[in-house]
């Protein structure tokens, strides 16, 4: 068990093709589950007007913000041509049906 | 080893099919070669015109540099035409002696400008109007010399009249027939156009017949077939166009008067397609731009190996700026003995319209001056729609009295750069025509993508669609088959079709059935098959809570802060005043942060935490109350005035009517939201002459209406019948709410709705069938039996506990 990794629950409190909510000294981490099981963290923030990402339609490996329908990749935050803006991801894993987190915005996707 | 993909020709239609190809072909099946006879890579031949007028440059209507060829590994070849075919060595070799192997073939030769065959008609300074170098030759010609004329008084040629004259040419345009443009323009609509052109400068000579162009090496004049003479320096010929065939004609295959292609836009040879203006596809030979763009994507869904894609021809309309004025032709313009014509003319404003109707259908249309509304009608045309209920005002177009935003304006040219177009995103009208010409936009689709004018409430959309035609100098009307989204190539109809047809009742079976180009979806089709899947089968498919956009999915209105607006329902507007306490402690007890009044005559608390909505729902159905369901695509309310248990004037109780309409339909999902209202008098009170459904009290019964809309494209009802009982209302409310729940897109309202099918299919379905009234009443019925459940009871239970609560706190 690495350094600084946060248990936050089973990956099927997590709806698939949907999200769920962590809240955490730094704002709010939205935690999305894709149709394959795997797991997703992007502050819950959409980078055009702070729409909760957390509330918005999965498909693919990508959320479409509920408030102007910004489409944000999950892996990365970064969002979909030709909008331009991005919002932090986390480093987020899945051990044995747990999820993990890390409170540490990752490295940007380059 | 990939096979190879050889096309001849590199132009438009050759390129566009190579956009799609690489779009659709993610396996990257092909090593591309082009060949063009032209020495520039892929430009927008449409914007000749504005060249040669000085007003572009030739760099700005290039649609695909050599970068773009490079990046997508297309090898091109610029001034070496394709000169052989051989078909049985699969190679084509080209004026330079190059050769090239092909697996498979695209001919996209394009056409050339038909030459009048008379004497003299290959001196110097004779010339079409094609490409960049007639259009170099014409400039060089106007800084030499005086005098033109062009022979053609088409579009082109009034174009190159115009672009002449504005480098300070004299000219004369020479026309054969007694009207111009007369393949879109009544006479009419042709006196006005030339006025106008005579007003700026040029000269007309029509009725005319050239005879034989006069000079030693180079032009000097011309003689007409009546003998006279005229004198000039340039002598453009605008006189029609002709598909370059001989390249295939030489190869073997078959030819008319252009290359012969199926629905698939193959030649008699299998490995051999065409598209483009060298093609001719069921009998016709295409000029515009959006044909030739539907053949593309067709032509590339083959080559791709996708095998679905047919073509069947197009439709077309034509909307031109010729020399800045608006202009829209389509279908039957002339009318003739058994059509009827309505006209609108305002010669001193500059507008001309006539509209052609044949058996209530619209079956042509052409605009002079105000062409807002053009493919509004080129759409009823295309549905076949019966349009005897809009008789009276059908020649004032759809935009209303009343609608909002876009500043009433209706013509885009004579709007400024920095007036604003789209009112919702802020979006001026430079920020537009910057974007196609730069990103080399051609649909309004793609306006909407790259700067959001036209993307939230759409009422800017019309005049989105004259900036394209002002900028690209025409316009590429709308797909008749619009795709329901981008993972699919359906409509909304087909895909709706499919689910019944094929008893399908989950999302999985239509993604796996229909094909779908994507595993999930997407935010679009998702609450479009959601909503399908429900109201096709109600009793079988199941609701998918991750389809449903939030606030179906929370059951409140999200805001913009992320908090969330409760709004319980008031039947039919009528209140106890157990009820208002049991608001106003709810508002205090969850802190709310606004209490408001809403239009459909409830009440509105505003800022409730997502976390409290559980608790704040448990409170209200414990005191009696239900989801208002103020934030979904269904039923919204019943508004009523008081009617006559109270009014003086009141003929009939609109407020009971208004409570059973709302107890029979609450719950129900829809296409959209939708709205009704009851008034007690023919004074309306309850204005339910703007709402989707609504009823107005009169002394023998009830006016029923239907299809009216009071937001931003604001449409009054059209009168569906009377009837003499309350009974009544309620069964033709059923019959005709499952109706649209059957047959309306997602996302369509009932106004756009009851105008794309016309008010006299709904007669039909719902009146003179009663048979089949009943029917739809019997399945609103069944439908309501699922879904007429309070959603905020089953959660305020613990339902969907997940949505409401945090995965974790971290501290």
């Amino acid at each position: 068990m690495n350094e600084n990794w946060i248990e936050i629950g089973r990956v099927e409190d997590i709806p698939r093709l949907g999200s769920r909510v962590v809240q955490s000294p730094q704002g709010e981490i939205a935690i999305f589950r894709n149709a394959g099981d795997e797991v997703f963290a992007l502050r819950n923030r959409c980078p055009h007007k702070g729409g909760p990402l957390s509330e918005g339609i999965v498909s693919g490996n990508r959320v479409t913000c509920p408030l102007h329908n910004w489409v944000l990749e999950l892996e990365s935050g970064s969002a979909v041509a030709p909008d331009v803006g991005c919002t932090p991801a986390y480093p987020v894993k899945l051990e044995q049906g747990h999820v993990y987190l890390q409170l540490q915005i990752a490295e940007a996707v380059a | 080893m990939k096979d190879k993909l050889v096309v001849i020709g590199n132009g438009m239609a050759g390129i566009r099919t190579l956009e799609e190809l690489l779009k659709l072909d993610e396996a990257d099946r092909y090593e591309i070669t082009v060949f063009g006879s032209e020495p520039c890579p892929n430009y927008n031949r449409i914007l000749l015109s504005p060249v040669l007028a000085g007003e572009k440059t030739i760099d700005d209507i290039i649609l695909n540099s050599r970068e773009w060829y490079a990046e997508h590994d297309i090898t091109l070849h610029t001034g070496d035409p394709v000169v052989e075919i051989d078909r049985v060595k699969r190679r084509v070799r080209t004026e330079s002696g190059l050769e090239a192997a092909y697996d498979r073939l695209l001919i996209a030769t394009g056409s050339s400008p038909f030459i009048i065959p008379v004497p003299g008609a290959d001196l110097e300074g004779v010339i079409g109007f094609r490409d960049i170098a007639d259009v170099d030759r014409m400039l060089e010609a106007a800084r030499q010399y005086k005098r033109a004329v062009v022979i053609g008084g088409g579009l082109l040629g009034l174009e190159a009249a115009n672009g002449l004259m504005k480098q300070g040419m004299e000219v004369k345009v020479v026309h054969l027939m007694d009207r111009l443009m007369e393949r879109q323009l009544d006479d009419p609509a042709a006196a006005m156009l030339k006025r106008s052109l005579e007003e700026r400068g040029m000269e007309f000579l029509m009725e005319t017949q050239t005879a034989e162009i006069l000079g030693e090496q180079r032009v000097s004049g011309i003689r007409f077939a009546d003998g006279s003479q005229l004198a000039t320096d340039l002598v453009v010929m605008a006189v029609g166009i002709r598909p370059n065939i001989e390249l295939a004609q030489r190869a073997g295959l078959h030819c008319e008067r252009g290359i012969l292609v199926n629905d698939t836009l193959q030649t008699y040879d299998p490995r051999i397609y065409a598209v483009g203006e060298c093609v001719q596809h069921r009998g016709v030979c295409y000029g515009l731009v959006a044909p030739l763009f539907e053949q593309a994507k067709v032509c590339a869904n083959h080559l791709a190996q996708l095998g679905y894609g047919r073509y069947e021809g197009s439709v077309t309309s034509t909307k031109l700026k010729v020399t800045g004025i608006d202009l829209f032709s389509a279908g039957n313009f002339e009318g003739g003995e058994d059509s009827e014509e309505i006209v609108f003319q305002d010669p001193a404003g500059g507008i001309y319209k006539k509209i052609v109707l044949k058996d209530g259908k619209v079956t042509g249309a052409v605009l002079y001056g105000e062409t807002m509304d053009g493919a509004w009608y080129f759409q009823l045309m295309r549905n076949g729609t019966d349009v005897s209920a809009m008789r009276s005002h059908i020649v004032f177009g759809e935009s209303h009295l009343g609608d909002s935003g876009h500043g009433g304006q209706n013509r885009a040219a004579a709007m400024a750069d920095e007036a604003q177009v789209c009112d919702c995103n802020g979006v001026c009208k430079g920020e537009i025509t910057q974007a196609i010409t730069s990103k080399g936009l051609f649909t309004v689709d793609d306006v909407k993508l790259h700067t959001k004018a036209g993307a939230s409430c759409g009422s800017c959309v019309g005049l989105v669609e004259q900036i394209l035609a002002d900028t690209l100098g025409g316009d590429y009307s709308a797909p008749e088959h619009k795709p329901l989204c981008r993972c699919t190539d359906f409509t909304h109809d087909q895909v709706r079709a499919a689910i019944r047809e094929q008893h399908l009742t989950s999302m999985g079976e239509v993604f796996r059935g229909l094909e779908w180009r994507t595993p999930d979806g997407c935010h679009v089709c998702r609450p479009a098959l959601n909503y399908y899947l429900i109201s096709s089968w109600p009793l079988e498919a199941e609701d998918d809570p991750q389809s449903r956009f939030i606030n179906e999915r929370v059951h409140g209105n999200i805001q913009k802060d992320g908090t969330y607006s409760v709004i319980p329902r008031i039947f039919g507007g009528t209140t106890t005043p157990d009820h208002l306490r049991a608001i106003a402690e709810a508002s205090e007890r969850f802190d709310v942060g606004e209490v408001r009044f809403t239009g459909g005559e409830r009440i509105n608390m505003l800022g409730v935490k997502k976390e409290d909505l559980p608790a704040i729902w448990e409170f209200l159905t414990a005191r009696g109350f239900v989801s208002g369901h103020a934030y979904g695509k269904a039923l919204r309310t019943a508004k009523s005035c008081v009617g006559s248990t109270w009014c003086r004037f009141g003929t009939q109780d609109s407020t009971q009517l208004a409570v059973e309409l709302e107890q029979m339909t609450w719950g129900s999902c829809m296409p959209h939201k939708f709205k009704m209202a009851a008034s007690g008098c023919p004074r309306n009170c309850a204005e339910a002459t703007i709402k989707d459904f609504g009823a107005v009290g009169i002394d023998s019964g009830w006016e029923i209406h239907v299809g009216g809309n009071g937001g931003v494209k604001v449409r009054a009802t059209d009168l569906l019948c009377r009837v003499e009982s309350k009974q009544e209302v309620l069964d033709h409310c059923a019959a005709f709410i499952q109706l649209y729940r059957e047959e309306a897109h997602y996302l369509e309202r009932t106004a756009p709705w009851v105008e794309r099918v016309g008010l006299a299919y709904i007669k039909e379905r719902i009146l003179q069938d009663e048979a089949g009234r009943q029917a739809l009443i019997e399945r609103f019925k069944v439908s309501q039996q699922v879904a007429q459940v309070d959603p905020w009871a089953e959660r305020a239970q613990g339902g969907q506990a997940h949505e409401f609560a945090p995965l974790k706190i971290i501290a």
